[in-house]
C-alpha cells in the first residue's frame, strides 16, 4: 500500500514540478500559466492557514471601533460591525473557493458525458439536448443563477449547484463541437476499419482528444464561478453574517464608501480581482500552450 | 474458390436532394495474392466501393442491393459483432491521409498493441510489443520509436505505420484507398515497393484504389476502371495498356504523358465529371463520348464480355 503511495507521489512531483519549470521555457503563456498557479496557489494557501493567523476573530463584532481607517492596530481597518478587515480577508476566501470547486466538479461530471454522449450517438437525442442547452445559454447568467439560488435558498452547496446550472452548457458546447469534429477525422474511421468497439472509440480515440479543451474551460469557467459566487452573495443570496466571506464584505461595505470608508470593500474587492485573474491567467495560457497546433 | 466476391452491388448516399447512386450493378471477383486496381476520377466511386467492403460506407450512405462474399460468407447479413472480428484480421485498409490516420495522443506502439490485444485477446502486452517492434523494423523504422508519438513522425513514415498496422494481423486482403496521394513522388514510389514487398512475403491480395491510372498499370494485375459508379472496363494490366475499349479509357490513356513521345501533345477528356445528383440518363458518359450514338443516352449498357477476361460496358462492343 505505501509502496503504491509513494509511486503515485513520486511520480506526481516528479512530473509536476520540471513540468512547471519547463513552462517557463514555453514563452508568455508559459509565464501566464506559472503566475496564475502562484496566485491561486498563493489565496489558497491563505484562506488555509488563515483560520491561525487571524489577528481577532473574524466574525467577532466590535473588536474594534466602527469604521475605524487602516491603523496600526487594525492593518486594513474595521467595517461597520467593528470587525477587524485584516482577518475578515484572510479567511474570506473559503466560500469562494469551495462553491467554485464544487459548481467546476458538478459541471465536469454532467456537462462532459452529455456532451460526449449527445455528439456521438447524434440524430435525435442530439438536437434534443442541444435545444435544452441552447435555450439555458439564452438566458443571461446571473438571472437564472439567481432564478434558482432563490428556490433553493442560501448555503454552498446551493450555491454551487445554481453556478453549475449556468455554466453546463459552457462545458456540453466545448466538448459537443470538439467530438463532432474528432469524430469525422481519418482516425477514428481507421479505428472503426481496424475493428474497434465503441467504447473504445469514444473513450480512447475521442475523449482523451477532448482533455485540452475541457482542462481550460474548467480554468477559465472557475474565474466566472467565483465572480458568480460573489454576485449571488451581493443580493443576499449567498451566506450569511456568522460566516466570513469577501463577497458579503462588500456587499455591506459599498454603502459607507460614500462616507469615506474605502477600506471596508477595497481589500476583499482586491482578493476577488485576484482570484478571478489568477484562474483566468490559468485559463488562458493553457489553451495556448494546449494548441496541438501550436506545439512543437 | 474467390477470397472476394461482389455481385451486383449498389449503395445509395440518401441526401436531401434525393438518392445519389454512388455504386450501381457493381460485380467483380478476386482471388487469394491478386493485386486490383480501381481507377476512377473523384466522385466514381472508388472509395465507396473500398468502403463498402469494410461495410463502413459513411453516412448517409446505405447498400441497397447486391452481395458482398468474403470467403463464402456475405458480410452484408453478419451481425456487427462479427463483422468487427473481419476488419483488421480477413480485411484492412489503408486510408488515404496519414497526417490524420493516426490517434494524437496514442504512441505508436500503443496503436498496435491496442490493434493486437482487441482481436487476440490471449496475446500478452509484452508479446505484442515484441510483434510490433518487428513490424517496425519490417517498414524500416528502429524499434525504439514505438515509444513515440505520430506527430514525430513525417508523412511517409506515419504512411508506412498505417501499412504496417493494416498487415499486422495478416489480413487476407488489404484495401489501399490512395494511400500515396499525400505523399512527394519519391516517397511515394518507396512506400509503393514497401508496400509491394510486403504483400509478397505474407501472401496478401490488395485492392489499390487510385486516380492515377499509370500507378494501376505499372502495379496491379487485374484493372476496374469506374465512372459515375459503374464499373466501365475490367481486364488484365496488359490488355488494358494495349487495347482499351471504352472510350473512356482510352481517353484516360491518351492523357497520360510518354516520355518517349517528347512532341506528342496531351489530349484531355472534353467536359467535367457528371452531376450525381441528375447524372445524364442512360451511359454516364455519353454527353463527353467521341462515338455516342442515338442509344446511348436510352439506356445504360450492360457490361459485354469481349475479348478473354476483359468486360466492357459500351455499345460500340458486342452484338
Amino acid at each position: 500500500m505505501s509502496k503504491i503511495k509513494d509511486k503515485i507521489k513520486k511520480s506526481f512531483l516528479a512530473r509536476f514540478v520540471p513540468g512547471l519549470a519547463s513552462l517557463i521555457k514555453r514563452g508568455p503563456s508559459g509565464w501566464m500559466v506559472i503566475l496564475g498557479i502562484i496566485i491561486v496557489l498563493a489565496l489558497v494557501i491563505m484562506t488555509a492557514i488563515g483560520p491561525w493567523v487571524t489577528p481577532y476573530n473574524p466574525v467577532k463584532t466590535n473588536v474594534g471601533p466602527i469604521r475605524a481607517p487602516p491603523s496600526s492596530q487594525f492593518p486594513l481597518g474595521t467595517n461597520h460591525l467593528g470587525q477587524d478587515m485584516l482577518s475578515r480577508t484572510l479567511v474570506g476566501g473559503a466560500i469562494m473557493l469551495q462553491v467554485s470547486a464544487l459548481s467546476a466538479l458538478v459541471c465536469f461530471i454532467i456537462g462532459v458525458p452529455l456532451g460526449l454522449s449527445s455528439s456521438y450517438i447524434g440524430g435525435f437525442l442530439d438536437s434534443t439536448i442541444s435545444l435544452v442547452i441552447d435555450a439555458i445559454y439564452a438566458f443571461p447568467s446571473l438571472v437564472i443563477a439567481i432564478a434558482i439560488a432563490a428556490m433553493l435558498g442560501p448555503g454552498v452547496v446551493n450555491m454551487a449547484l445554481s453556478i453549475a446550472v449556468v455554466y453546463i452548457p459552457s462545458y456540453f458546447r466545448i466538448v459537443r463541437s470538439q467530438v463532432l469534429s474528432i469524430k469525422e477525422l481519418t482516425y477514428t474511421e481507421a479505428a472503426k476499419a481496424a475493428g474497434a468497439r465503441w467504447h473504445t472509440i469514444l473513450f480512447r480515440y475521442i475523449f482523451p482528444n477532448v482533455v485540452p479543451s475541457i482542462v481550460v474551460v474548467i480554468t477559465v469557467n472557475f474565474a466566472d464561478a467565483a465572480l458568480t459566487a460573489a454576485g449571488l452573495t451581493f443580493i443576499g443570496l449567498g451566506v450569511t453574517y456568522d460566516i466570513p466571506d469577501w463577497s458579503w464584505d462588500l456587499t455591506n461595505g459599498w454603502k459607507y464608501l460614500s462616507s469615506g470608508a474605502w477600506w471596508i470593500i477595497s481589500f476583499p474587492g482586491l482578493m476577488i480581482i485576484l482570484l478571478a485573474l489568477g484562474f483566468t491567467l490559468i485559463g488562458e495560457g493553457l489553451s495556448e500552450l494546449l494548441n496541438p497546433k501550436l506545439q512543437r | 474458390m474467390p477470397l472476394l466476391e461482389i455481385d451486383s452491388l449498389a449503395v445509395d448516399y440518401r441526401t436531401s436532394r434525393g438518392a445519389v447512386h454512388a455504386l450501381d450493378d457493381v460485380s467483380f471477383s478476386l482471388h487469394k495474392g491478386e493485386t486490383l486496381g480501381l481507377a476512377g476520377e473523384s466522385g466514381s466511386g472508388k472509395s465507396t466501393l473500398g468502403l463498402s467492403i469494410m461495410r463502413l460506407v459513411p453516412y448517409p450512405g446505405v447498400i441497397v442491393k447486391g452481395q458482398i462474399k468474403i470467403d463464402e460468407t456475405d458480410i452484408l447479413k453478419l451481425p456487427e459483432s462479427e463483422m468487427r472480428s473481419i476488419r483488421a484480421v480477413k480485411v484492412a485498409y489503408i486510408f488515404q491521409d496519414p497526417m490524420t490516420s493516426l490517434n494524437p495522443v496514442k504512441k505508436i506502439g500503443a496503436h498496435f498493441v491496442e490493434l493486437i490485444r482487441t482481436h487476440e485477446p490471449r496475446t500478452s502486452e509484452k508479446e505484442a510489443v515484441e510483434r510490433a517492434k518487428n513490424v517496425l523494423k519490417n517498414l524500416g523504422l528502429l524499434s525504439e520509436r514505438i515509444n513515440d508519438y505520430p506527430h514525430q513522425f513525417s508523412g511517409g513514415m506515419r504512411q508506412r505505420i498505417m501499412i504496417g498496422l493494416a498487415i499486422a494481423l495478416n489480413p487476407d486482403l488489404v484495401i489501399a484507398d490512395e494511400p500515396t496521394t499525400a505523399l512527394d513522388v519519391i516517397v511515394q514510389a518507396k512506400t509503393l515497393d514497401l508496400l509491394e514487398d510486403l504483400r509478397k512475403i505474407y501472401g496478401m491480395a490488395l485492392i489499390f484504389i487510385s486516380h492515377d491510372l499509370s500507378i494501376i498499370l505499372e502495379r496491379c494485375d487485374k484493372i476496374i476502371v469506374m465512372y459515375a459508379g459503374h464499373m466501365v472496363e475490367y481486364a488484365t494490366s496488359p490488355d488494358l495498356h494495349k487495347a482499351p475499349k471504352h472510350p473512356y479509357t482510352q481517353g484516360l490513356l491518351q492523357s497520360i504523358p510518354n516520355i518517349e513521345l517528347s512532341d506528342q501533345k496531351l489530349s484531355a477528356i472534353p467536359g467535367s465529371p457528371p452531376n450525381m445528383v441528375n447524372p445524364p440518363k442512360g451511359c454516364p458518359f455519353w454527353p463527353r463520348c467521341p462515338y455516342a450514338m442515338e442509344i446511348c443516352p436510352v439506356k445504360v449498357p450492360p457490361l459485354i464480355v469481349s475479348g478473354q477476361n476483359h468486360l466492357v460496358r459500351c455499345f460500340l462492343y458486342g452484338e
